[in-house]
């Protein structure tokens, strides 16, 4: 079917990631500049080959792998347990007012605290495991994807809507051939917020509480003033939400194509 | 050609009820189509011709009256009735082939069988070739050749379309409207079509029923008696031209 789309798309990956290989290189070649012209010392900013040389290092022992996927795995429980949530709760808050008025003044007030001051309560409730960062990291994701999903089911046109009555398709054949693929685009575009926000939520999670992960690194790094490693933990939490949010481009471009 | 009735409306009335005020959307039809006939419903714009088409449906509880289909009063949608609503009803994440095959889904027959009826109904529409195009692919009058094949799939015995190709442009108008009649001529479906085209109305009909502004009701019935098939010729036949002033006429009488 996309026969000959194949000589284009490579021409359009091209035209995206040369431009973005150019960006990082010249900002890693200003970063040496400023450091070079400011003679800052290393522990107030240091240079990218520093940050790099620490980063090797930690890769060499083995651990810096062992935090990433700690975190990742974290960011990949705590975004999926969001978007389940967020999705069965979208349904019934779509098409049940009653259910909408009991409900939303508290999923928003949850959304009004900030997540740094619920963390510390679900790490006392849950203890300082897995189980307590993933929960963090979930209830900073479903949001996103919670309004999104409702906005989705609701603009289903009345026209679907009357054509799938006129053809008597029964509750679940209308969600699941109307509601959801109508919906899907709408849902997507949370799941990108969703997903950029795991990150953050797994990352509090574990500046509270954790003995390993990109945010145990971080403070580390900072209480030792090893600075290198700070800058390293940032690339590495950057990391995992450009390859999450990736994922979902991909996903979303496959799935919800019009 | 036409024999038992097949669909009847009986003293039918609708309201609108809003917060602030009721509106009569429909004030007293009834109306009877018999088994293969193909009927035209001319109204003004606003005069209720789309709700009664949904009471016809099953798709709206009409405020008064009632629907029978054959013997059986009508409770709500029913397969036997197939509908072509005005315009963008396609799916836009489904392929033409995949729109078209959603009534039989939906029945629960999917597979092979299903696939194969809704390809010889594309290709019945003049569509083949495009099965596998996306609606947003395909021009306002094939999008609406697919709805037509969609509605066709189920195999029902009425098809209720709703001003089809109200959108489209004259041309493309009238050679869809062709293969509709080719369409009535050898499926044998009882039409029934809603429509402000008077010229379309006489054309395409074997009876007109022309619509009061609303609250509508049913002012004239006029049958059509010119034999099929209708050629591009009938704009010189003087009976024509007056049966297309008889409509007019009845549509002025309304008040429109």
């Amino acid at each position: 079917m996309h026969g000959k789309a194949t000589g284009w798309s490579t021409r359009i990956r091209a035209g995206i990631w040369l431009p973005r290989a150019g960006a990082a290189l010249l900002f890693v070649l200003l970063w040496s500049l400023v450091v070079r012209l400011g003679d800052y010392p290393p522990f107030i900013l240091p240079g990218p080959e520093r940050v790099a040389a620490r980063m090797w290092a930690l890769a060499a022992e083995g651990s810096l792998w062992r935090h990433w996927r700690a975190t990742a795995i974290e960011v990949g429980l705590g975004l999926g347990l969001g978007v389940t949530v967020g999705l069965i709760l979208a349904y019934p808050l779509a098409h049940w007012r009653l259910f909408e008025r009991m409900v939303a003044p508290y999923l928003v007030a949850s959304q009004a605290v900030p997540i740094v001051a619920i963390a510390p309560l679900l790490i006392i409730w849950f203890g300082p495991g897995l189980l307590a960062r993933v929960l963090v990291s979930a209830l900073i994701t479903f949001f996103p994807v919670l309004i999104a999903a409702i906005a989705g089911f609701r603009q289903v046109p009345p026209e679907w809507r009357e054509l799938f009555r006129s053809l008597q398709a029964t509750r679940w054949q209308t969600f699941w051939k109307l509601e959801w693929p109508a919906a899907l685009p709408m849902i997507f575009g949370g799941l990108k917020i969703g997903a950029t926000l795991s990150v953050i939520g797994a990352f509090v999670g574990e500046l509270i509480s954790a003995d390993q992960g990109i945010g145990f690194l971080i403070k580390q790094g900072q209480g030792l003033y090893d600075t290198p490693l700070v800058f390293g933990g940032i690339l590495l939490l950057a990391s995992q939400a450009l390859l999450l949010y990736g994922m979902i481009s991909a996903l979303e471009h496959r799935w919800a194509r019009r | 050609m036409t024999d038992r009735p097949i669909l009847m409306a009986r003293h039918i009335a609708h309201c609108y009820r809003t917060a602030r005020r009721e509106v009569w959307a429909l004030r007293e039809v009834s109306l009877t189509l018999r088994r293969g006939e193909f009927v035209c419903l001319v109204g003004p714009s606003g005069c209720g011709k789309t709700t009664l088409l949904r009471i016809l449906a099953g798709l709206l509880h009409p405020t008064r009256g009632e629907v029978w289909l054959r013997d059986q009063p009508l409770r709500g949608p029913d397969r036997r009735i197939g509908i072509v609503f005005q315009k963008d009803s396609l799916l836009p994440w489904r392929t033409a082939l995949e729109n078209v095959r959603l009534p039989l889904e939906l029945a629960g027959r999917p597979g092979p069988e299903a696939a194969r009826r809704a390809q010889a109904l594309l290709e019945q529409v003049g569509l083949q070739g495009f099965e596998h195009a996306y609606p947003r692919e395909l021009s306002g009058g094939m999008q609406q050749r697919v709805a037509l094949a969609r509605a066709l799939a189920a195999d029902p015995e009425i098809l209720l379309l709703d001003e089809p190709f109200a959108t489209l442009d004259a041309i493309t108008r009238e050679r869809l409207n062709e293969m509709l009649v080719e369409l009535w001529e050898r499926e044998r479906k009882t039409v029934l079509m809603v429509t402000h085209d008077v010229h379309e109305a006489a054309w395409l009909a074997d009876r007109v029923l022309v619509m009061s502004p609303r609250p509508g009701t049913l002012v004239a019935e006029i049958q059509i008696p010119f034999p099929r098939p209708r050629g591009a010729d009938r704009w010189s036949h003087p009976a024509f031209l007056q049966t297309v002033w008889a409509i007019r006429q009845a549509l002025g009488n309304g008040g429109g």
